[in-house]
């Protein structure tokens, strides 16, 4: 029985659903002693930003159980960097690469990235990052004033954030941001939404209405972690981004959400780990899937996880991937 | 770098909290050089979820050894695994000392280590003594002489052992950096010689401190927290001269004055 893997999203067609999360995969010439590389249905960089970012101050990442705290600050070489020092040996791999773009300046920026792209027929594909917990966010600045209790910590010299209102935080901002940014290019566009909302359908649905060709979830929640020794946070910029197994089911459920909403592909991440992990996603209606934390645990998880997704089809007599895709039964 | 499944040779306890373990793995025993380090996944199971990175210790033909102490949860699962048990292990990863410029030092190359800083020194001291015959000038700092341990591993390398301990209970009483200081300013020649060190954060900046006062080139072997160890999620970075780096890609060993030690605790 032959299967097939092959997925669409947009414009774009995968030769098999498995892609990598952005920021844990580098530029993927990292990984290349440990995986062959063309074997993934995509690769997806870590975000840039127009002009280079130097990230955050450390320490950036703790453990927790079945987790872990990022707060990285999206360092990263700047578009220009990114173009000259990346892409070249991305394409030479042979995968669909998606970039994934930030904006540090507002919707402008996040257009002018965009647009640069598109003079690069070797980027398949963009990923909004509208939803990275660990930069200052300047498009959604009006909508939260600083007020209340001011934190101890605002004393010290360390980053801490007036705003932490991201723009997948808003429906009404996601769908401006998209909207834009359509305009400004014909590639496949994948908006990538935040867990840290009460109906993250809501924004898909935004996203939806404003032309994107996909939705990319979750990205990391909001989390905290605090050394009870020295009683200091364990992550300097006090809030980070929890990722790993510990949001599986929190992912898995919004991805559910998302799908009975909204007619576009779903990307679904969140905690995969190995091929029973992955095969939750597609039940609950992801098109494709990413490997995050994973590929910091066992940089082949992706290879493990495409032979696993292969067998499972073949025993169960799938013989295409399609036909798992929301195929949940309740 | 290679992702390997290592056997464990042996694991050994060797001091109160200090392990040495021993591991076939010829691949990563062929390339690594000292200073580098391994990404082990000490359990096969989500705790704990990520790897723990430690340093080559030795290597001999087909086997590398690492020394270790138990501080954690992580550490603490690690030395419970039996010999005969495979660990899932990476490796050789990042940049170690670079000891070809000692190549024409008439001091002898000074190891500077402090607490479980020995671990790496050892393989550094024994690469120099059998490839360049040289005889490393070994200060160890402890806290306490029970907690001392290698010295006679690197007497049996030809190296010249100074100690330190902060109670006195064996050397110099203080900071294995003091016994530094006093010995550089009782030393003439200190032309050409350079410094290697390996220990705790405030140890590093001591030394750090130590090789811009005396002008002595040093190569100091960071630590930070790390997630992939392969360079890929900008997690374990370190202030220097030229923006963040990563310890784990461009390190663990760097120049001593790379490194932007002003926001340090
Ligand atoms: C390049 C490098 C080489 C090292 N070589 C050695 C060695 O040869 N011998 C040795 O005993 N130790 C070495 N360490 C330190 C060792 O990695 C930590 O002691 C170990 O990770 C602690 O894990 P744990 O779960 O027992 O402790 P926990 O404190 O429970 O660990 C919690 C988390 O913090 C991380 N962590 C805690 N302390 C450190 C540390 N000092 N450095 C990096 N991450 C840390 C752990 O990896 C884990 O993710 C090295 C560290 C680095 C970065
Ligand atoms: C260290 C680290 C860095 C990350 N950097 C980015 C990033 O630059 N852009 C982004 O959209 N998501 C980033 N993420 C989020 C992941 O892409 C992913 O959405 C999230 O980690 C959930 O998947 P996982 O549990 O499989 O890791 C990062 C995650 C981690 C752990």
């Amino acid at each position: 029985m032959i299967t097939n893997l092959t997925v669409n999203i947009g414009k774009l067609k995968l030769e098999n659903p498995v892609m990598v999360c952005s920021g844990t995969f580098g530029y993927a010439g990292e990984f290349k002693d440990f995986l062959p590389l063309k074997k993934l249905g995509a690769i997806v960089t870590k975000t840039i930003t127009l002009n280079p970012r130097q990230g955050n101050f450390p320490p950036r990442t703790c453990e927790t159980p079945a987790g872990m705290l990022n707060s990285i600050g999206l360092e990263n070489p700047g578009l220009a960097g990114f173009l000259n020092e990346k892409l070249p040996i991305l394409k030479k791999i042979g995968v669909p690469v998606i970039v994934s773009v930030a904006s540090e300046g507002g919707i402008a920026e996040f257009v002018k990235a965009v647009s640069e792209l598109n003079d690069f027929k070797e980027v398949a594909a963009i990923e909004l990052n509208i939803s990275c917990p660990n930069i200052e966010s300047p498009v959604t600045s009006h909508l939260s004033p600083v007020t209340g209790r001011q934190s101890p910590v605002a004393c010290r010299r360390l980053p801490v954030f007036k705003n932490r209102r991201l723009i997948s935080q808003d429906p009404q901002a996601t769908y401006q941001l998209v909207k834009q940014v359509r305009k400004a290019t014909k590639k496949t566009l994948i908006t990538k939404l935040s867990p840290n909302v009460t109906d993250i359908s809501e924004i898909a649905l935004a996203a939806e209405n404003a032309g994107s060709d996909a939705v990319s979830l979750i990205n990391t929640l909001m989390g905290m972690s605090i050394d009870t020794k020295t009683m200091k946070p364990k992550v300097a910029a006090v809030i980070a981004g929890l990722s790993g197994p510990a949001i599986r089911p929190v992912a898995v459920r919004m991805v559910w959400e998302v799908y009975q909403k909204i007619k576009l592909p779903i990307i679904g991440m969140g905690g995969i780990i190995d091929t029973s992990s992955a095969l939750e996603f597609f039940l609950a209606g992801s098109t494709a899937i990413g490997v995050g934390t994973a590929n910091f645990i066992d940089p082949a998880a992706t290879i493990s996880i495409l032979q696993g997704i292969k067998s499972y089809l073949r025993k169960n007599r799938i013989n295409n991937i399609a036909k798992l895709i929301g195929g949940l039964k309740v | 770098m290679f992702q390997v499944k290592a056997k464990i040779i042996q694991n050994k306890q060797v001091k109160k909290n200090f392990f040495h373990l021993l591991v076939d793995a010829p691949e990563i025993a062929g390339k690594a050089l000292p200073g580098q380090f391994l990404n082990i996944k000490v359990s096969d199971n989500l705790e704990p979820l990520l790897r723990r990175p430690l340093g080559v210790h030795r290597v001999s033909k087909n086997n590398i050894a690492m020394l270790y102490e138990v501080v954690g949860n992580g550490t603490q699962i690690l030395s419970q695994r039996k010999a005969g048990e495979y660990l899932d292990i990476i490796g050789p990863l990042g940049n170690g000392f670079d000891y070809q410029s000692p190549v024409t030092c008439h001091l002898s190359p000074v190891l500077v280590a402090g607490g479980m800083g020995v671990a790496p020194l050892l393989f550094l001291a024994d690469f120099l003594a059998h490839s360049k015959s040289f005889k490393s000038l070994v200060f160890i700092g402890a806290k306490t002489k029970s907690q001392l341990t290698c010295v006679q591993e690197f007497r049996e390398l030809g190296c010249k052992v100074k100690i330190a301990t902060d109670d006195g209970s064996m050397g110099f009483k203080g900071r294995v950096s003091d016994l530094l200081t006093h010995f550089l300013q009782a030393t003439g020649d200190r032309r050409q010689a350079t410094i290697f060190s390996c220990g705790p954060r405030p140890m590093l900046k001591a030394v750090s401190e130590i090789s811009r006062k005396f002008k002595i080139p040093a190569q100091i072997s960071l630590e930070e927290h790390m997630s992939c160890g392969i360079g890929a999620c900008m997690g374990c970075v370190v202030q220097t001269t030229s923006g963040y780096k990563r310890i784990c890609k461009e390190g663990p060993v760097f120049h001593a004055d790379e490194i932007v030690w002003e926001r340090e605790k």
